[in-house]
């Protein structure tokens, strides 16, 4: 129930209403709309990697834009995601170069082993799985990317140690809520 | 090739830190004061001088850009590096911000001291989450040591720079794109006119440039504009990085002199092509957007902006991607289509309705579904979004699909010919 009061009443919390001011600070005073896009990944990164209409109304009041503009902006961009995710949100990267080494390959092993298809998110909220076009380090090649880290030159065997690292702390982070 | 003495990007593979203290080891900030008090008209005249191109993909003149800034304007001048790298086969600009990310701030000192700019922005993409933790502690660094900010490098010039995370948009890249992004709107190119050197980010004279572009200009200034234009070829001059992917033994990232061979560039630093040179089926020479070329004009091109355009191609960003015998092809470049499909940004018809058709189109090909007449279709349909948009995009959705049939239409008519064959049988 904690969860749901919180997200009505969206607020950005201490250490982020610095950071938004000091983000604000960046731009001419008349142009505060240009902190948008700073701000929305604010206000992910505090709902845990997801933008719900309460946070996407109080930025709209924070920088005194009209609703729309901001939501179009959150609906345009890849990177804002307008559902829930999981704790691990793994991207992997199809694009032409990654796929010449073996992308696809990748994309089935993890969708095997968490056992969930590319766009959704378990159950137990702990993955998300996207598909994402080129990251931009093709010589690299074949890159995920897991939350905000690049995971490079990957193997099969690479990846399975991804895999059972993400499961062993999954295990750990339940044990802990289960205490 | 390139002499020893002539790498401007010398921390390239990372093998020493980014820190001030390794940059200056390398060269960086060091007599930056001095080039300063030579003036701004010296600057861009050294510049034009230099024959410097855009290393952004369009290969335009540096110099020539920034002569179109007005020099007396009421309005504050911006200036603005996009660093919203997504082209797929290209990765140099992530590495020259990881690696050597104060050259890039001299760069930025410089060149807005040169266009009278006292406050640029660097616009990073999004998913450089890391890359842009490290290139603001480069730039705090650069303001503790008062090389940014009031005064800064002691030359009465006062400058700030700030970093402006993106959130994902290929087409953030393309320049009034960017400018619109970074005004908090959604990544929808504007048309032009007005360019962006009279009316750009908030209204005013705004310069948009490469990352690799501005961290090439305090080498030039150093070394010279003579020495610059004496690497390369005439009217492709200096060196530029090169990101080799797909089908080779060593992926990597070079600096090389314009107008190297291709087979070189390949054979030499990239370890070669996976089973051998003949057994490569065809190389796109620039980044996802240029067309690709086959194996016989692969032996003998030269990696510059006109000898590539002269074979129907492009440099474009320089992103070589190889592609060996065991690539389906058609698969290869279907998935390019998805990808253009997927990043049109929906604002003109012929791109967002025709990235969309292509893709859909190529993927009978994949299957060998369809008819011979439709390659033709596809062709014509192609050339009729060429042109027909806004900005670049459409272009870039439609060359590699033309590339394609120039030189591999014998290949998705065999795909078809055994489809229906097989369809035939069954």
């Amino acid at each position: 129930m904690k969860t749901k009061i919180k997200q009505i009443n969206f607020k950005f919390n201490d250490k982020n209403i610095l950071k938004a001011k000091f983000i604000l600070k960046k731009y001419p005073k008349k142009f505060s709309s240009s902190a948008l896009l700073p701000l929305l990944h604010l206000a992910q990164d505090q709902l845990d990697g997801w933008l719900n209409k309460p946070a996407i109304e109080y930025i709209a009041k924070y920088l005194n834009i009209p609703l729309i503009n901001v939501y179009e902006v959150a609906t345009f961009y890849h990177m804002f995601n307008l559902e829930k995710v999981g704790k691990y949100c793994i991207h992997v990267c199809t694009t032409t170069p990654c796929w010449l080494k073996g992308s696809d390959n990748i994309l089935r092993q993890i969708e095997k082993n968490f056992k969930i298809k590319v766009g959704n998110t378990t159950k137990d909220n702990q993955i998300t799985l996207k598909e994402i076009e080129c990251l931009g380090a093709c010589i690299n090649a074949p890159l995920i990317k897991i939350n905000n880290n690049f995971y490079e030159n990957l193997s099969s065997k690479d990846v399975q140690n991804l895999i059972n690292k993400i499961k062993e702390e999954k295990k750990i982070h339940l044990t802990k809520n289960n205490a | 090739m390139l002499k020893n003495q002539d790498y401007i990007f010398r921390n390239l593979n990372g093998y020493n830190s980014y820190k001030l203290s390794d940059a200056r080891k390398r060269g960086d900030w060091s007599n930056t004061k001095k080039i300063i008090q030579k003036g701004a008209e010296w600057i861009i005249e050294e510049i034009k001088l230099s024959g410097l191109r855009g290393r952004g993909g369009a290969g335009f003149p540096t110099g020539l850009k920034w002569s179109f800034i007005p020099k007396k304007s009421d309005l504050p001048k911006y200036l603005i590096i996009n660093a919203d790298e997504s082209e797929p086969g290209t990765c140099k600009d992530r590495d020259v911000i990881r690696y050597e990310a104060h050259k890039l701030l001299e760069g930025c000192l410089l060149s807005s001291f040169a266009l009278g700019v006292k406050t640029c922005y660097i616009y990073i993409r999004g998913e450089f989450y890391n890359e842009s933790k490290i290139l603001q502690a480069a730039i705090d660094e650069a303001y503790q040591n008062k090389l940014l900010g009031k005064n800064a490098c002691n030359s009465s010039w006062n400058l700030d720079i700030f970093l402006h995370r993106g959130a994902g948009a290929y087409i953030a890249g393309e320049e009034t794109a960017l400018l619109e992004s970074l005004e908090g709107k959604k990544a929808q190119p504007r048309l032009k006119p007005p360019y962006p050197a009279s009316t750009g980010l908030y209204g005013c004279p705004t310069t948009v440039n490469n990352v690799e572009t501005i961290a090439a200009i305090p080498d030039i200034l150093k070394k010279g504009a003579i020495w610059f234009s004496g690497i390369g070829k005439p009217n492709n001059t200096g060196s530029k990085i090169f990101c080799i992917s797909g089908h080779i033994n060593k992926p990597c990232n070079v600096e090389e002199e314009l107008g190297i061979p291709l087979k070189e560039l390949i054979e030499k630093y990239a370890g070669g092509v996976v089973g051998g040179w003949n057994n490569l089926l065809a190389v796109i020479p620039g980044g996802s957007s240029v067309p690709l070329i086959n194996k016989k004009i692969a032996d003998s091109v030269l990696m510059d902006f006109d000898s590539l355009e002269e074979v129907n191609s492009s440099l474009g960003t320089a992103g070589v991607i190889v592609m060996n015998k065991s690539t389906n092809l058609l698969k290869a470049i279907a998935r390019i289509s998805r990808f253009y499909k997927k990043e049109s940004c929906g604002q003109c018809t012929p791109c967002r309705e025709g990235a969309g058709w292509m893709w859909r189109v190529m993927e009978r090909f994949v299957n060998g579904e369809g008819t011979l007449e439709e390659i033709d279709t596809l062709y014509d349909v192609s050339k009729e979004v060429e042109g027909h948009t806004i900005c670049a995009l459409g272009d870039a959705a439609a060359w590699p699909i033309q590339g394609l049939i120039r030189h591999f239409r014998p290949l998705i008519e065999k795909k078809i010919k055994e489809n229906n064959f097989k369809n035939k049988v069954a």
